[in-house]
């Protein structure tokens, strides 16, 4: 009870904060929708010098995508980075570490990471609520490249589950990451590789059931598909039945796996603050 | 010798036990140590020469309920390690301590919500948002009853007169009034024990002096046990009796600031007033000159030389009045500090150790 009243009164002060940078949230916002633009055009060039016409036909497939395939994973890719991608998460967490901010949690009776997370949820809810309408509209615009409308309610209720697992899995692996700065006291070359991975491997550059191969087996094999591709995936039909319930439990894992990756990188790296630093 | 009393944590007896016991703690940094230039940077990516600093070496203390100590030392003395140790941020190498009972290092948050660390170089407030809501946070992390919430905070910004300003950015705040503000965070929840490191840095003389004022009847009135770390000797002479003086990582001084004038204060300030106003050119042999503006001027003369000396310069000019008077306090340590240093000048503080990492 006491507990959920402190979670309460972080979540309110955090989203407070947010509001307080109104100009810099609404102009961020916008920005995200650039990308997708630029996507688009890319691919339509790609698809128009492969086919015969403009934007090629629809017959034109490259890897069995369609251009209007690949559209459709764009927008649904945006939606689930809006979930999963953690800004200046890692990077905070150590930055804290270097310039001692973190004592703050050794010395007040209060989590770190359950503080950091409900800090990341204002973060998030004000931008959806802000980023909602542009959304709408840009969904809209596109709804050609959707024929088959909305899925399934079971299909989208497995869809919301892939967006919140997503959001979970990217801010405990962003975490984690961001630990690293009890052992190392710059992160941002660190951070930079992984940002690369994760564009590439999360099907955020392009869905990684492109891939051929081994590089298409290990991509699967890694957990930055459920940042992207995946969530994607579900809402356009790609994983179905059997496999629409397996692959919610690996990610489902892998929510579970970096919470504990997480958690021990706190507790060692808390350990070797104190014991070398501080 | 001291003896840690074997109480479990959280078991404190006020009556049998010292709120604050230290007994033979000691704390080590590994350094990386890194010549200059280019050169030895690269070289340093491959092999590293670390340094062991010992920054606290086997300190005993006690600290009663009520006492209001003050840690004074030149910079990397060990006090911000002690009060670093004593707040549970570090783990000692070596050495016990005890707080209200507890182990600080431990870090249970039945001691974390007994005690308060106020650093006056850290900002512990949300920077955008105004002071009460992070007062409002402490709160819920406190678990501070409402209604005694609500009064200590109007009492707390009451006496510092920052009342006004709580719905204010504490980004739109004067280092002061933000420094006013830390004080009231870290005292919401009543702590027992307040540790402040430096808290008045940087702050302007009239922000010091209250902040001062402040902390004298609050800590008076409270009965709360205190630990001050800070280079103002106004800080210390205004607050504290008791006068803990670490260098090199030891305790070289435990008493009040009026023995360490006794003790390490090998000289007076004496002050001649001469009834002709003519200050006469041999007045080096009776001490050292230090300053004249006629009529008046100024002498060292030893401690144990002054009477006789006194009574020489009497004899031979005519003096219209006389002070004695001590040293500024800070020239006394700054000579004691300097005394420290040469005397653990001898022994090595560092031991140089080499690792590849």
């Amino acid at each position: 009870m006491a507990r959920t009243a402190v979670w309460w009164t972080i979540l309110r002060i955090s989203l407070e904060e947010r509001l307080v940078y109104r100009g810099d949230f609404a102009l961020g916002t916008l920005m995200r929708f650039l990308p997708i633009v630029t996507q688009v055009f890319l691919w339509w060039a790609v698809f128009s010098a492969v086919g015969t016409g403009q934007g090629g036909s629809d017959q034109t497939r490259i890897v069995g995508y369609s251009y209007h395939d690949f559209v459709a994973y764009y927008l649904l890719t945006m939606v689930v980075r809006a979930f999963s991608s953690m800004p200046g998460l890692a990077s905070g967490i150590a930055r804290d570490i270097r310039d001692g901010t973190v004592k703050k949690y050794l010395i007040q009776p209060i989590d770190m990471l359950s503080f950091l997370l409900l800090y990341r949820i204002a973060h998030k809810l004000v931008y959806y609520t802000v980023a909602a309408a542009p959304f709408a509209l840009v969904f809209y615009l596109c709804r050609s490249f959707f024929p088959n409308g909305w899925p399934e309610p079971q299909v989208m209720l497995a869809f919301v589950a892939s967006l919140l697992m997503a959001f979970l899995i990217g801010f405990f692996l962003e975490a984690t990451i961001g630990m690293i700065g009890f052992w190392f006291l710059e992160v941002s070359s660190l951070l930079f590789v992984y940002m690369l991975f994760n564009f590439f491997f999360s099907g955020h550059m392009f869905p990684i059931d492109m891939l051929p191969g081994i590089w298409g087996d290990v991509v699967r094999l890694i957990p930055l598909q459920y940042l992207a591709y995946f969530p994607a995936a579900v809402f356009l039909g790609k994983v179905e039945g059997p496999d629409l319930i397996l692959g919610l439990w690996i990610q489902f894992g892998w929510v579970v796996f970096f919470i504990c990756t997480s958690r021990l990188a706190f507790r060692f790296g808390v350990r070797r603050y104190s014991g070398y630093g501080g | 010798m001291l003896r840690l009393s074997p109480a479990g944590s959280g078991v404190y007896n006020r009556w049998t036990m010292s709120v604050v016991e230290i007994e033979s703690l000691a704390k080590s940094y590994r350094v990386y140590q890194k010549a200059e230039g280019l050169r030895a940077s690269v070289a340093g990516l491959f092999h590293r020469k670390y340094r062991t600093v010992e920054a606290v070496r086997g300190i005993n203390l006690t600290v009663e309920s009520g006492e209001f100590v003050a840690f004074l030392g030149p910079n990397g003395a060990g006090k911000t390690t002690t009060l670093k140790l004593l707040s549970g941020v570090i783990n000692p190498t070596s050495g016990a301590a005890r707080v209200l009972g507890y182990v600080p290092w431990k870090r249970e948050n039945a001691y974390r919500r007994r005690f308060a660390l106020v650093m006056g170089q850290k900002n512990q407030l949300w920077w955008d948002l105004p002071a009460a809501e992070s007062f409002r946070l402490h709160q819920q992390i406190y678990r501070i009853d409402p209604a005694e919430f609500d009064r200590t905070r109007d009492e707390l910004t009451e006496m510092l007169a920052v009342r006004n300003l709580l719905s204010q950015p504490v980004r739109e705040l004067s280092l002061g009034e933000r420094m006013k503000m830390e004080l009231t965070a870290a005292l919401l929840h009543s702590p027992e024990v307040l540790f402040l490191d430096e808290p008045t840095i940087g702050l302007d003389v009239v922000a010091q002096y209250k902040i001062q004022d402040f902390l004298k009847h609050y800590q008076q009135e409270r009965g709360l046990t205190t630990l001050l770390t800070s280079h103002s000797m106004k800080d210390v002479a205004a607050l504290c009796r008791r006068v803990v003086i670490i260098a090199q990582g030891q305790i070289m001084f435990d008493g009040s600031l009026e023995q360490i004038v006794d003790r390490f204060g090998g000289h007076k300030v004496v002050t001649l007033l001469f009834a002709d106003g003519h200050i006469p050119g041999d007045l080096g042999i009776y001490g050292a000159v230090l300053s004249e503006e006629p009529p008046r001027a100024k002498i060292r003369v030893e401690r144990a030389a002054v009477a006789e000396t006194l009574a020489r310069i009497l004899q031979q000019h005519p003096i219209e009045d006389v002070s004695v008077e001590d040293p500024p306090l800070e020239e006394v340590i700054a000579d004691m500090f300097s005394q420290v240093d040469e005397a653990a000048g001898e022994d090595s503080v560092e031991a140089l150790a080499d690792s590849g990492a």
